[in-house]
């Protein structure tokens, strides 16, 4: 029985420039206390455009309908869970909205003075001293925007400090059970890429990997846990193999909801690693972005960090840009500060005790999905799981439903799809991560709608693959969308 | 703690479901040699409102209630009170990445909005879903440019922002794409289009151009295209002040638009979150980087949207993708296109208008260095950019950016800029410093 | 199913020659698992190609297979149909949505190929 509300009212919205009309108008600025300007005599007339073709004019009532309806149509963690893998899709505190908005953090000019600045460097100062103690780093850089940004820094970082040893290398080694950001980042950084196989019970392959590290191996990247779920029991070992060759393990934190306060990769082998402060530190995803990347190095590779770092001048804050090792900048200024501000506010919420115990929840919460789970879906990997937990669908496949199908279904019961078909590893992968904000009503609820749909799957197998039935828009034609692609809005 | 909805019974209960007898045998199976078997440093968690005082006290150590003149790449603007109202939606601010269609229309149909009006804007044919910031929109240009022409070298103008081109360099230096500069004119502080005709090849790939220029001077966009086309290179035309496009006209000689919106009712907040954009011709849309949402329908007919030419993007594609880039500024570029639709046709030029007024007024006072036509900011000689700048903060007043730290030659020049937030009686006071005795005596 | 007139390859392409000029395309399994083509991605005419490396590429929504050219040679024509309506490569794959036309530069490499009946029992013992 289905028992979430429903979250879209039925509700119909045109795109703004089907609302427009000419002389409508929402915006209103303050009179002039200057001269006014003809635009052709300051600007000269070759440079003055003509009007915007086609840019929409609404009053505000309508604006505010606009997006309000359109808002409507949206799935959001407000709502309900999301049980997307390696996402961490947790609560986006309210308190991290409103101190990020106080003005004198919000309007802060990136160029104004640095001793009109000491606030907001404090706050990155803080940010990062956290960041190393969780990871157990030596320095962090709070510069790149979101996570793939964070692993090209993080390999450039490598490549810096091995060119400086004489040799940057050719190769980086992907395990194949890796995200793609992974191998798009090592061709961007200009390395090619290895795949290492995984062992059957889809960990690291100490023998494959040893195999593969020669000299011409800058690094391999992993996740921890990987994107099964399952730590890399062989961690310490393969960062050995690749030390021991000069090479340099970095990894992906995408996954460290799982390790907070319980392992910390700089304990274990890791040289080099980036953060997702839009999973583990709860920024939130707002549709798709912003997020931040920061990179958390050993002092090994301190030297090459984006410049300007911060230092203490005579007990106040200033930047240091005399960095000659450094690998420049990855974007301009220093980072995205209002999300740095939302994860510092995060971590002050929780402290320490409280980052580990959320660990503990995440934990918690994806073995007893697994073990509700268990006996309805394929479990191709029986290790111990940890923040996730990943499925096949290979039971239901037999009966002509695949993953995408049951996913789209899980929509009818009120929740986000999991994370489908990946890792590639596993055929038909679902692959589920609660996080720790989630009740155990919440978890019941989903267990209850995934078990109901193994059993519809045996029942009436068509009617879940016809699935969404509920929502407003049902299944969209992406293959007309790619072939003959309509990108804007154009007037009739 | 008030974010973890599980009570210590509940906690029980599950723990039996799973036939676990405590918490810490979850990671029982964890090698020892990994355990972190001591605390995290951190201080224990605090309330809210203990929160909100230790940002609010950070925030006190900022500057609060100034006039600022710095522009340089981030701009004071006002910000429609609609902008927060609908980002804070929890549909919006809490919901992911659109890939489940049926249940993200919401998401998906702003963007398709936002992807538009970039379009109309910038005159180009096809706008991404944005990317990180104007700064490394640029990379991501020259990159695709290197795809489509098969070339390799980079022409990037000194008058393009100097940290966009730091970032340029971090990524082509691996891409191996050499990059090279070419230099301004002294009196209208516009490109030196001779400068750019000895430098250009047959291999160069793209010839990048930023207007308004990081000077404020409005540049020889045309002339860079002639240039660039006739030696078989794309022009890339960069922008840092989104509001220009309200009255200026848009690059339409370009092939690639790298631009930021942050002027776009995104606040300054020391320099991130921003959009950054990418638009394009359609006949390079394979090419580019980022999201895209396209228009399609659904089983019943109905339009609706989708994220689409996924096959790009590095999920898919991996090592041969056109980028790395997984996320987009989603809510970032909400911000915008709520900013887009309050002022809209009319109320864009409007704004833009009444920044060239107060610029102009500003620059009327004072002597610009440079004769180019400008927008919202302008080149000033200043004698001792440092000095003045010190006595304006007494009267609560941040002056222009200093330029020594860019460009060596104008170490006596500060970059000022006036939008519509500045105030006639700081604009005179910023004019009576830069025209003060000591200031008048070295420029003499 | 699978012309007898056509070789095969194990990355699912298949080539028939005629007069020093190979046709190439995709198998009927591949466009099957691939799922609906929305793009195909071919070279320019006069290119040189070399057998086992990738000549372009073929798209469905979710997945981009590179297409390994069968032989080596020189890139006489490309398919003009393919551009507008990628779909024809689902619906005829061995006929009207050949991809490209090579003249061969080494016809020694023909013979290695796999034949109908070879590629048959490929498929089936992939599966």
């Amino acid at each position: 029985m289905i028992q979430k509300v429903r979250s879209h009212p039925s509700q119909n919205e045109a795109l703004l420039f089907e609302r427009s009309s000419p002389g409508k108008r929402a915006w209103q600025l303050p009179e002039l206390d200057v001269p006014a300007v003809d635009a052709a005599e300051a600007l000269g007339a070759a440079n003055v455009r003509a009007e915007i073709p086609g840019f929409p004019e609404v009053s505000e009532v309508e604006a505010i309908r606009h997006f309000t309806r359109l808002s409507t149509w949206n799935y959001a963690i407000d709502h309900g869970m999301y049980p997307l893998g390696s996402c961490t899709m947790k609560y986006n505190p309210r308190i991290n909205e409103l101190v990020a908005r106080i003005e004198g953090l919000a309007w802060a000019h990136p160029y104004q003075p640095e001793a009109l600045a000491q606030g907001a460097m404090e706050v990155m100062a803080r940010l990062e001293a956290a960041l190393a103690e969780i990871t157990g780093m030596d320095a962090v850089t709070l510069q790149p925007s979101a996570g793939a940004h964070g692993e090209l820094t993080g390999i450039l970082l490598i490549r810096a400090a091995l060119e400086k040893r004489g040799n940057p290398r050719r190769k980086i080694l992907v395990p194949d059970s890796a995200h793609g950001t992974n191998s798009a980042t090592a061709a961007t950084a200009g390395y090619t890429v290895e795949n290492v196989k995984s062992t059957a019970t889809g960990v690291l392959d100490l023998e494959a990997l040893a195999r593969a590290v020669d000299k011409d191996v800058a690094a391999l990247m992993v996740t921890n846990p990987n994107t099964l779920g399952v730590f890399e029991e062989n961690i310490v070992q393969a960062a050995e193999i690749l030390h021991a060759k000069g090479a340099m393990l970095y990894m992906d934190g995408a996954n460290m909801n799982a390790l907070v306060g319980i392992a910390r990769p700089g304990d274990f082998g890791v040289d080099v690693m980036h953060l997702n402060l839009h999973k583990t530190f709860s920024t939130p995803h707002g549709g798709g972005g912003p997020g931040a990347g920061p990179v958390a190095v050993k002092k090994a590779l301190e030297p090459f960090l984006p410049a300007p770092r911060l230092k203490r001048v005579r007990g106040k804050w200033a930047y240091d840009f005399n960095r000659k090792r450094s690998i420049g900048r990855v974007r301009a200024f220093y980072g995205n500060f209002g999300v740095l501000v939302r994860a510092l506010a995060y971590i002050l919420a929780h402290g320490g005790p409280g980052l580990r115990n959320a660990t503990v929840d995440a934990v918690l919460n994806a073995v007893y999905i697994r073990k509700q789970l268990e006996p309805y879906f394929d479990l191709p990997y029986p290790a111990p799981n940890m923040h996730e937990v990943v499925f096949s669908d290979e039971r239901q496949a037999k009966l002509g439903v695949r993953t995408g199908d049951l996913a789209k279904r899980l929509i009818d019961y009120g929740f986000h799809p999991y994370t489908v078909s990946f890792p590639l590893i596993v055929h038909g992968a679902l692959m589920i991560e609660p996080t720790e904000t989630e009740s155990k009503l919440e978890l019941d609820q989903f267990i209850d709608a995934m078990i109901s749909i193994a059993k519809e799957v045996e029942t009436d197998p068509e009617m879940v693959k016809q699935a969404p039935h509920s929502t407003r828009t049902s299944r969209v034609d992406e293959v007309a969308a790619a072939r003959k692609p309509v990108l804007r809005w154009k007037p009739a | 703690m008030r974010y973890l909805p599980k009570s210590d019974s509940e906690r029980r209960q599950m723990l039996d479901a799973c036939g676990v007898a405590s918490a810490e045998d979850l990671f029982a199976h964890l090698p020892e040699a990994v355990r972190l078997r001591r605390p995290l440093d951190l201080a224990p968690g605090i309330s809210e409102y203990e929160i909100v005082d230790y940002f609010r006290q950070r925030a006190a150590e900022n500057a609060n209630e100034y006039a600022s003149f710095l522009g340089a790449g981030v701009y004071r603007h006002y910000r429609p009170v609609l902008v927060d109202t609908v980002v804070s939606r929890g549909e919006f601010l809490t919901s992911y990445t659109p890939y489940q269609a049926e249940i993200s229309q919401g998401t998906l149909t702003t963007i398709f909005e936002f992807q538009t009006m970039i379009c109309q804007l910038t005159g180009m044919d096809v706008a991404n879903a944005s990317m990180y910031d104007g700064s490394t929109a640029v990379p991501e240009a020259a990159m695709m440019a290197a795809r489509i022409t098969g070339r390799r070298r980079v022409l990037a103008a000194r008058t393009v922002h100097p940290e966009y081109r730091e970032v340029l360099r971090t990524y082509a230096r691996h891409q191996g794409m050499p990059v090279e500069e070419f230099g301004y004119v002294q009196d209208s502080g516009a490109i030196d289009l001779e400068d750019l005709e000895r430098k250009i090849d047959d291999q160069t790939a793209a010839v990048i151009v930023q207007s308004p220029n990081f000077f404020g001077v409005i540049d020889e966009v045309k002339a860079a295209a002639e240039i660039a086309h006739r030696h078989g290179a794309l022009l890339i035309v960069v922008f840092t002040e989104a509001v220009s496009l309200g009255i200026l006209e848009p690059p339409a000689d370009a092939d690639i638009v790298a631009g930021e919106l942050q002027s776009f009712a995104i606040s300054p907040s020391y320099g991130g979150p921003y959009a950054g954009i990418i638009a394009t011709r359609d006949k390079f849309v394979r090419q580019m980087p980022g999201r895209l949402v396209g228009q399609t329908v659904d089983t019943h007919g109905n339009r609706a949207f989708c994220l689409t030419l996924s096959t790009r993007e590095q999920h898919i594609r991996r090592e041969k993708a056109t980028s790395n880039i997984c996320t987009n500024q989603a809510l970032i570029a909400l911000m915008a296109t709520v900013f887009m639709t309050v002022y809209g046709k009319q109320g864009l030029r409007e704004l833009a208008l009444q920044n060239a007024a107060k610029a102009h007024y500003l620059a009327g006072n004072l002597k610009p260095a440079f004769n180019g036509k400008f927008f919202n900011e302008f080149v000033v000689r200043a004698g001792n950019p440092e000095a003045v700048n010190k006595a304006l903060l007494k009267k609560k007043i941040i002056g222009g950016l200093p330029l020594g730290r860019f460009y060596p030659e104008l170490s006596d020049s500060m970059l000022v800029c006036a939008t519509e937030m500045a105030r006639r009686a700081d604009m005179d006071e910023l004019s009576q410093a830069l025209r003060a005795p000591a200031v008048a005596e070295v420029l003499a | 199913m699978y012309p007898e007139n056509f070789r095969y390859t194990k990355e699912h392409e298949w080539v028939q020659v005629e007069g020093g000029i190979g046709t190439i395309g995709i198998t009927d399994h591949a466009q099957q698992e691939l799922g609906d083509i929305v793009y195909v991605d071919l070279p320019k005419p006069g290119t040189r190609v070399e057998q086992g490396r990738s000549l372009g590429s073929v798209e469905s929504v979710k997945a981009v297979s590179d297409i390994y050219a069968p032989v080596s040679g020189e890139v006489t024509e490309i398919n003009p149909v393919l551009a507008d309506a990628p779909e024809k490569l689902n619906e005829d794959p061995h006929g009207a949505a050949w991809l490209v036309k090579i003249r061969l530069s080494a016809p020694g490499e023909l013979p290695e190929l796999m034949t109908a009946a070879d590629y048959q029992a490929y498929i089936g013992a992939e599966k």
